[in-house]
């Protein structure tokens, strides 16, 4: 009886000083997200309720005309449809093909550094950079994408089957293709996150598991649906839900890619970000901008607690 | 020794009088005002600015300037942020065409008529400058202005046959010239008669210079009516537009980026003719390598001109009015930069055309190959007054991508513009 | 038949996972066992080589690029007619890049340095730790990804002012000291840890730091491998907010420097590509040193019970 009531209490305290060194070492992290993340974001917000002028006393209090400003905006509306189509395919395209790639350089043995690095290298190539290269492969008129259509075309025409043959393509300028055209570019930076992420993931995965299952006879795909993925789940989950975040605010690349028009052509290319942002320096709108803000903070928010819950569900290891 | 005023027993006079000139320079250098001035990051820009403020540092002993500068991307960025801190410049450079928010946020504070007339300004600058006069109170003065005009690549025009000394002057000569320089290779081209850029100056193009030549200015005197919501707005537009999807003698986004029309033309020579502001002078005279030349706007049968003016001007941030001497200090400055001395420093080392009547009547400027179109065109250019150059640029802009990538008709396309311009009329003009 | 993965029974883990992981980080270090998946190695080397080419082309135009003069970049061709270092020279005795690039790798290296630390002590604390509170911490720090960094500048450009931080370093890296995604990160990580191992070194006497910088850190190398990555890179690309905050023109980083590069009539591309090629050194080497981390995984210097 005495044992049981001293391990009792042994646990309780043990207990409570787990919770207290949490707090301890959560006291200045917590302070930093107070000060420079959570009262800014606030301050922010409570900008949308004003108009903008940079002497406070001569902010106007306007209450939720700029949400009802907003809800009425087709750019506005633009903005959002073309953002959450960005999510919907950035999120599984890069995430499919970071994890699919990830597999394959843990097959290959020689070369993996190399292959590493290349995989990585659009992830640390510089925005302006990077869109400069695109928007010259994409030019309709003398981008190398076209002219290799262009080259397949007389290829196919000269044995007949140009009904295969595709027409060169206005990648950026067509308002119905632009975006896809965007979104394939983010897809292909953001692999090398993916792939990174993944290999970190598959590097933690103990050998033991592997040997045990093979022991009990599993082939590639049972060791891949039954011990990979599962144990890659904490991993999987994070990716998921970090690439949707970022990809609601994507703000670099699409700002880079359609120099002249940042919106892309009848705004069929703008995300939310840039919108925002536009209006916050473009027409010095910080108010209505503070609005825009605040709803995509919401959708965000949304989105991210919907997907925690559906992913707690999963057992987690 | 005896002295009336001050008494520094046993001190040498030479020491007192050290200490008496020590003192008054302290107290000189106190008296001394710090006028920050903030423009964008170009090397010839600096350099001239530079000038007029070691200049002006010397002739006004009591005031000390410095300039401050920063990437051109990011000028409205830094601005607001630092204004909002209170920190910041107290004279800063702005496109004219951005007075509208900025007023209206506060970033900029009207000139004091106490150091600024307005007859003064009236008698003393074009008349562009009334387009940032907001209220009866001008927001800012420019040192230089820029006009539109239509550079041409004079070798290729030898090439096709066309005399590189009779630049098109009617619209219809320039299709037609525009259509012999044009090569198509395929489905594609390979040099355009005219880089076509909506959102480079072309929406200026249609909004200022064919809307008038057709015989409508685009917005009312006041500023409160958009005036091309019609068949002469309709007109310009597809008269614009008929460029590329009927005459062919150019496609939006040739040569990709936001200077790819200027590249196109200066470095690339696929593109024969661009219609561009005095401000490219300079990148084409440093890699042209080509014979170019430089002719005002063609004109319809009717015979109107019309041109689009623009500049950059010096205004004063809040910074500047809160404090008496830092107001007259800088306003003093700012005359100082407009003045016809600093004009013409900035137009030898700049390049860019005085904003001085006097200066722009200058014979020699007039006759020069280069120049004088340009100063042309002034004399009937106007600088159409934004209330939110953005804005009123997006409903432009997709006036015409509507018409182009969509295959709208001009009519209903220009009604859509004007409808979102009036919008963004309306909502300047209740605050 | 369900199949179900079986971990060795009777033995405490932490050993076994040791020796586990021993042997394991040299099977996979080497190179793959001769078996019978010897079509599906030829396989992945196939489309990881297709996949390759894919990727780096777009890279090695830019860095073709480079080398060629201003007028030779705006042509179509890829292959420079003749190969210069010209804009090289320019960028580094011509323009501030020396400063720049020192201005980077100040805030990139502090601040990362600070990410590794904190993000893995809250990643660790939210992970393994049970207290009160903890899933509204973890949500609210996820809440601060939801703003995007473009609105902050301006609240806290105000705060730097007020506190004098413009014009520092300080100033330059107070934003990214500790941000919401490494935390994240970390905690998937430690989660995947065993808690039991935590319990015994509790029961054994470590204390709270020393279960989280002796036991468990060691544990999370590939984590804090892709972390200090990414960390990095996302710091040594910002650009809007050095921007503001560095306004001495001693105080700018790369990107703000390539971006003066950009004019209102004309783009200094020659030159935006060889600095932007130069920016990428530094990175490539942090990747290579954290690669090796995020490889090599576990550092065995765990408790062994």
């Amino acid at each position: 009886m005495t044992t049981r009531t001293t391990r009792e209490r042994k646990g309780l305290r043990l207990a409570q000083r787990e919770a207290i060194w949490a707090y301890v070492f959560l006291a200045v992290p917590l302070a930093f997200f107070a000060t420079i993340r959570f009262w800014p974001a606030l301050q922010s917000f409570r900008l949308s309720l004003f108009t903008w002028h940079v002497d406070p006393a001569r902010r106007q209090f306007i209450g939720f005309d700029y949400y009802q400003e907003l809800l009425r905006n087709p750019v506005f509306h633009q903005a959002l449809k073309n953002t959450l189509l960005y999510a919907a395919i950035v999120v599984p395209g890069s995430m499919l093909l970071g994890l699919l790639i990830a597999l394959l350089l843990q097959n290959v043995g020689r070369g993996r550094s190399l292959y590493r690095a290349i995989y990585f290298a659009p992830y640390i190539t510089p925005a302006v950079a990077v869109a400069w290269v695109w928007g010259w492969m994409y030019n309709y008129n003398f981008g190398i994408i076209n002219t290799l259509l262009i080259e397949w075309w007389s290829f196919l025409e000269r044995i007949g089957l140009e009904r295969f043959a595709v027409e060169p393509q206005r990648f950026l300028t067509d308002p119905d293709k632009a975006l896809y055209s965007v979104a394939a570019v983010i897809v292909w930076q953001q692999l090398g996150f993916q792939v990174v992420i993944f290999l970190a993931g598959l590097q933690g995965i103990p050998r033991v598991f592997y040997e045990a299952a093979r022991i009990d006879g599993a082939n590639a795909w049972h060791l891949f649906r039954h011990v990979t993925l599962p144990l890659l789940n904490p991993v999987i989950v994070f990716s998921v839900i970090i690439t949707t975040i970022a990809s609601l605010q994507l703000f670099d690349q699409i700002v880079n890619i359609n120099f002249t028009d940042q919106g892309g052509p009848l705004n069929r290319t703008l995300s939310i970000a840039v919108y925002m942002y536009q209006e916050a320096f473009g027409r010095a709108r910080m108010g209505y901008a503070a609005a825009v803000t605040v709803v995509l903070f919401l959708l965000i928010l949304i989105v991210t607690l919907v997907q925690l819950r559906l992913t707690q569900r999963r057992v987690e290891y | 020794m005896r002295h009336s005023g001050m008494r520094f027993p046993g001190m040498r006079p030479i020491v007192r009088t050290l200490l008496v000139a020590a003192a008054f320079a302290l107290a000189t250098a106190q008296a001394q005002v710090a006028i920050t001035y903030w423009q964008y990051d170009f090397a010839t820009r600096i350099d001239a600015m530079n000038q007029l403020i070691e200049q002006f540092n010397a002739e006004n002993p009591d005031v000390v300037v410095t300039q401050e500068t920063f990437p051109y991307d990011a000028y409205q960025q830094r601005v607001a942020a630092s204004l909002a801190a209170g920190e910041g410049p107290d004279v800063v450079q702005l496109f004219y065409g951005w007075v509208g928010p900025w007023q209206r946020a506060g970033y900029i504070e009207p000139l004091p008529k106490e150091h600024f007339a307005d007859e003064w300004i009236q008698d003393y600058f074009i008349p562009m400058v009334e387009s940032v006069n907001i209220g009866g109170d001008y927001y800012g003065l420019p040192t230089a202005v820029r006009a539109l005009a239509l550079f041409y690549n004079k070798d290729q025009f030898r090439e096709v046959g066309l005399d590189p000394d009779s630049p098109p002057t009617t619209w219809d000569e320039f299709i037609e010239a525009a259509k012999m320089l044009t090569t198509q290779r395929g489905p594609r081209f390979e040099r355009i008669g005219f880089g076509i850029a909506p959102n480079g100056q072309d929406h200026h193009l249609v909004r200022t210079v064919l809307m008038n030549q057709l015989g409508t200015p685009p917005y009312s005197d006041d500023n409160t009516e958009v005036l091309y919501g019609n068949e002469i707005g309709a007109e310009a537009l597809a008269f614009y537009t008929s460029w590329q999807t009927e005459h062919e003698i150019g496609v939006a986004e040739f040569m990709p980026g936001n200077n790819g029309y200027r590249e196109g033309f200066y470095t690339q020579e696929n593109i024969s003719m661009i219609i561009d502001g005095s401000f490219a002078i300079g990148a084409v005279r440093t890699n042209a390598q080509f014979d170019w030349g430089v002719a005002e706007l063609p004109t319809f049968d009717n015979g109107v001109k019309a041109n689009f003016g623009s500049f950059w001007m010096n205004g004063l941030t809040p910074n500047a009015t809160a404090d008496p001497a830092k107001l007259e200090a800088a306003s003093r400055f700012i005359k100082f930069v407009t003045s016809e001395e600093a004009m013409q420093i900035w137009l030898d080392v700049v390049g860019e055309l005085p904003a001085a009547k006097t200066m722009v009547a200058d014979p020699e400027l007039t006759a020069d190959p280069v120049y004088g179109a340009f100063i042309a065109g002034l004399a009937y250019a106007e600088a159409t007054q934004f209330v939110d150059e953005a804005g009123q640029r997006d409903a432009m802009v997709n006036a015409i991508n509507r018409v182009l990538l969509e295959g709208v008709d001009p009519m209903t396309s220009i009604l859509q513009a004007a409808a979102e311009d009036q919008a963004l009329l309306d909502a300047a003009n209740t605050q | 038949m369900a199949f179900r993965p079986r971990v060795p029974t009777g033995v405490s883990v932490v050993p076994v996972a040791d020796a586990a992981l021993e042997r394991g980080l040299h099977a996979s270090a080497a190179a793959p066992r001769r078996r019978r998946v010897n079509g599906w190695v030829l396989l992945s080397y196939v489309l990881l080589t297709v996949g390759a080419l894919a990727m780096v082309f777009p890279f090695a135009w830019m860095l073709l690029s480079s080398f060629k003069e201003y007028r030779a970049i705006l042509s179509f061709q890829i292959w420079p007619e003749r190969f210069t270092l010209v804009n090289y020279v320019e960028v580094l005795t011509r323009t501030a890049f020396p400063r720049w690039f020192l201005n980077s790798v100040i805030v990139a290296v502090g601040t990362t340095a600070s990410v590794l630390f904190f993000c893995a002590l809250v990643g660790y604390v939210l992970a393994k730790l049970r207290f009160p509170g903890k899933n509204l911490i973890f949500v609210g720090i996820l809440a601060t990804l939801m703003v995007p960094t473009e609105m902050l500048v301006i609240p806290w450009f105000v705060m730097s002012a007020d506190l004098g931080w413009v014009n520092t370093y300080w100033g330059l890296m107070f934003p990214g000291l500790i941000p919401g995604f490494g935390v994240f990160l970390m905690r998937q990580f430690f989660q995947t840890l065993p808690s039991d191992l935590f319990d015994a070194g509790r029961i054994d006497g470590v204390s709270e730091f020393g279960l989280f910088w002796r036991i468990g850190l060691p544990l999370v190398g590939p984590g804090l491998g892709a972390l200090g990555i990414f960390a990095f890179i996302g710091n040594w690309n910002a650009f809007l907010w050095p921007l503001i905050v560095g306004q001495d023109a001693s105080m700018r980083t790369i990107p703000v420097g390539i971006s003066n590069f950009s004019a209102e009539a004309a783009t200094q591309w020659n030159l935006i590509m060889s600095a932007s090629a130069l920016a990428i050194v530094p990175v490539l080497i942090v990747f290579f040193i954290f690669q090796k981390q995020i490889i090599e995984g576990v550092v065995l210097t765990g408790v062994k019970g």
